[in-house]
């Protein structure tokens, strides 16, 4: 028997040369074809260097893009399944995301074009949505209980996914229908963003949910016993469970803010995860992080290139796999 | 012809029975560029209520709004006794109603350039103003071949013709693809458009693609007041794409003008508009 610091290593050595092998490999093809020699020959200048250029400035940020949102949800899934001891959870399911999609929807629709320390108006706005759902949710699940309550906590996400579903509609309503499509196109989720100032922005974020995410794997372990339980254990399981929430949040409204709100990867991952290693949440952690940052990558691979030069989103590559695998995964529980 | 001969047939019987009933025909038109060519046919006084968006000709900004595209207002619609309704072909719920109310429908759907001087005729026809209608859409074709001509023989240059795209960014980004009267106006304002071979009336353009694509000129429509300060800054959006000729050269350009997307009866000013934007030289 191995010890789990040893898992841990094995594990992540794994999915780490699989992720680091599809952002290495995903900025090599695309809808058009480049000259790789001539993309990092230094002697053209790069304001003349179309092959430069695709790499640089299309393909590798996406691909960033990709690994950062992938990785993000994926890990943000596995928290929240384990906060609501529920498999079906996903980033999505406590309302962060309908918050971000209904700022960005009030973004487009009023054609905001204000920068929020350069960060422009559809991001910041998505980005304040999700953090205002995430106060709502919060407030009302401790309203309730003192402390926090998984059922109400799961209760308040869903009346307020649906609550904001019926906001979106309603301004969906006031748009004009040019805007529409952006509207659409947003939803579905798109990782073509053409600059590392998003990424840039988000990746702090990031970088603290993944560090509380780290600290969290222990808690979540004994948390999947039961609260009672994981109390007399030594935990302190109203602080556990505030950290998940947040931190999850947190990384999953960082990484809609990037590229909408991709379904699936959070779900996905997670669950093929735990069938490869186990459900000890040391372990499969980092794994989600790095299987959900190459699933979401490959998933671009395949979009960008299917049916080129006309590009499929990411979020309807994920869905045509997720959906699926989701329906698999219920009947196989039941 | 036999077609349109039918319309001038089922017109005439419209206006026929609201001469007998000693009323004027009343229309409907929920179609911005379906209105303006009622309008510019002569049928804008029986014009009784327009859609959500008509702003043109000015006349139209004191009549009833009755919905458009997404939310028509068939309650409204009916209440005010139309003889016809202009509907987009997409309507189908809308239509079906409509039919079984006993009002009849015009039917409206975006296509070529071609398609707006076949739509003012057979409009025409419906509403008993052929002559008119046969001036205007000769008219338009007139001013199209003046267009055609002062451009031609010029260098055709690559052209993206934006639609839409997010704020500040170069993401989210709608261009026209190579079918529909934008790519037509394109065409006849003397540019090649990149996406020729892509037989849509819209592409989602990537960053890549557009990078790959090096085109020279970019040309963004953009209807509506945007000021001149914000015209700029979306301008210098574009600068991060310094290999793309149109960026290096500094041909990026904003047309704000309603012309430029209405494919009514100004379509030709509107081409004109994107002509002189490419060839400003031609119209010295």
């Amino acid at each position: 028997m191995r010890s789990i610091r040893q898992r841990i290593l094995i594990v992540s050595a794994g999915f780490g040369g699989l992720a680091a092998a599809s952002i290495v490999l995903a900025p090599l093809v695309g809808s058009t074809t480049i000259d790789l020699a001539r993309a990092l020959d230094r002697s053209v200048p790069f304001s003349e260097n179309t092959d430069a250029q695709i790499l640089f400035i299309a393909r590798l940020p996406r691909t960033l893009a990709g690994a950062m949102v992938g990785g993000a949800l994926a890990s943000a899934g596995v928290v929240f399944q384990g906060l609501l001891r529920n498999p079906l959870a996903t980033p999505f399911t406590l309302g962060v995301s309908a918050g971000a999609a209904l700022g960005a929807m009030l973004a487009i629709t009023f054609g905001w074009t204000f920068g929020w320390l350069g960060i422009p108006a559809i991001p910041a706005a998505s980005f304040a949505g999700s953090i205002s759902a995430v106060t709502i949710v919060y407030g009302l699940a401790r309203a309730r209980h003192g402390g926090l309550s998984t059922n109400v906590l799961l209760l308040a996400g869903v009346t307020l996914n649906a609550f904001f579903s019926a906001l979106i509609l309603f301004v969906q309503f006031l748009a004009d229908f040019t805007d529409l499509y952006r509207m659409l196109r947003w939803l579905v989720g798109d990782l073509d963003v053409a600059s590392y100032q998003p990424l840039a922005t988000a990746l702090p974020l990031l970088l603290v949910s993944l560090a509380v995410f780290a600290w969290l794997a222990r808690p979540l372990n004994l948390l999947s016993l039961g609260p009672d339980a994981a109390h007399t254990h030594g935990i302190d399981v109203r602080q556990a469970q505030r950290a998940a929430f947040f931190s999850a949040s947190l990384a999953t409204g960082a990484a809609v803010s990037i590229a909408g709100p991709i379904g699936f990867v959070g779900i996905v991952v997670p669950h093929l995860v735990r069938l490869l290693v186990g459900a000890d949440h040391r372990v499969v952690l980092p794994a989600s992080v790095l299987f959900g940052a190459a699933f979401l990558v490959c998933c671009d691979v395949v979009g960008r290139t299917l049916i080129a030069p006309v590009e499929i989103p990411v979020g309807v590559i994920t869905a045509i796999i997720g959906g699926p695998f989701f329906l698999w995964l219920l009947l196989r529980r039941g | 012809m036999i077609k349109n001969r039918a319309a001038a047939i089922a017109g005439a019987a419209i206006l026929a029975s609201a001469i007998a009933a000693q009323q004027p025909p009343r229309i409907i038109s929920i179609i911005p560029a379906v209105t303006e060519m009622l309008f510019a046919i002569g049928a804008g006084p029986h014009v009784v209520a327009v859609g959500t968006f008509d702003d043109y000709p000015p006349e139209v900004r004191s009549l009833e709004r009755v919905g458009a595209l997404l939310d028509p207002d068939l309650e409204r619609i009916l209440a005010l006794k139309p003889d016809l309704v202009t509907v987009y072909a997409s309507q189908t719920d809308l239509r079906q109603q409509l039919e079984r109310a006993g009002i009849p429908t015009f039917e409206y759907e975006h296509a070529g350039l071609a398609d707006v001087m076949a739509t003012i005729r057979t409009l025409g026809a419906r509403v008993g103003r052929v002559e008119q209608a046969e001036g205007l859409a000769a008219a338009i074709d007139r001013d199209l071949d003046a267009i055609g001509k002062k451009v031609a023989g010029r260098r055709r240059p690559r052209t993206l013709l934006v639609i839409g795209r997010e704020a500040l960014a170069i993401r989210g980004i709608y261009a026209s693809g190579g079918v529909g009267f934008l790519h037509d106006m394109l065409s006849v304002a003397g540019g090649e458009n990149i996406f020729a071979d892509v037989k849509r009336q819209s592409v989602q353009a990537t960053a890549e693609l557009i990078i790959a694509r090096r085109p020279e000129v970019i040309v963004e429509l953009r209807a509506g007041d945007i000021p001149a300060a914000q015209q700029k800054k979306e301008i210098a959006a574009w600068g991060r794409l310094t290999s793309v000729p149109a960026v290096a050269s500094a041909r990026v350009y904003f047309l704000t003008d309603p012309r430029t997307v209405v494919p009514g009866p100004r379509i030709a000013e509107g081409t004109g508009l994107i002509a002189r934007t490419l060839h400003p030289e031609a119209f010295k």
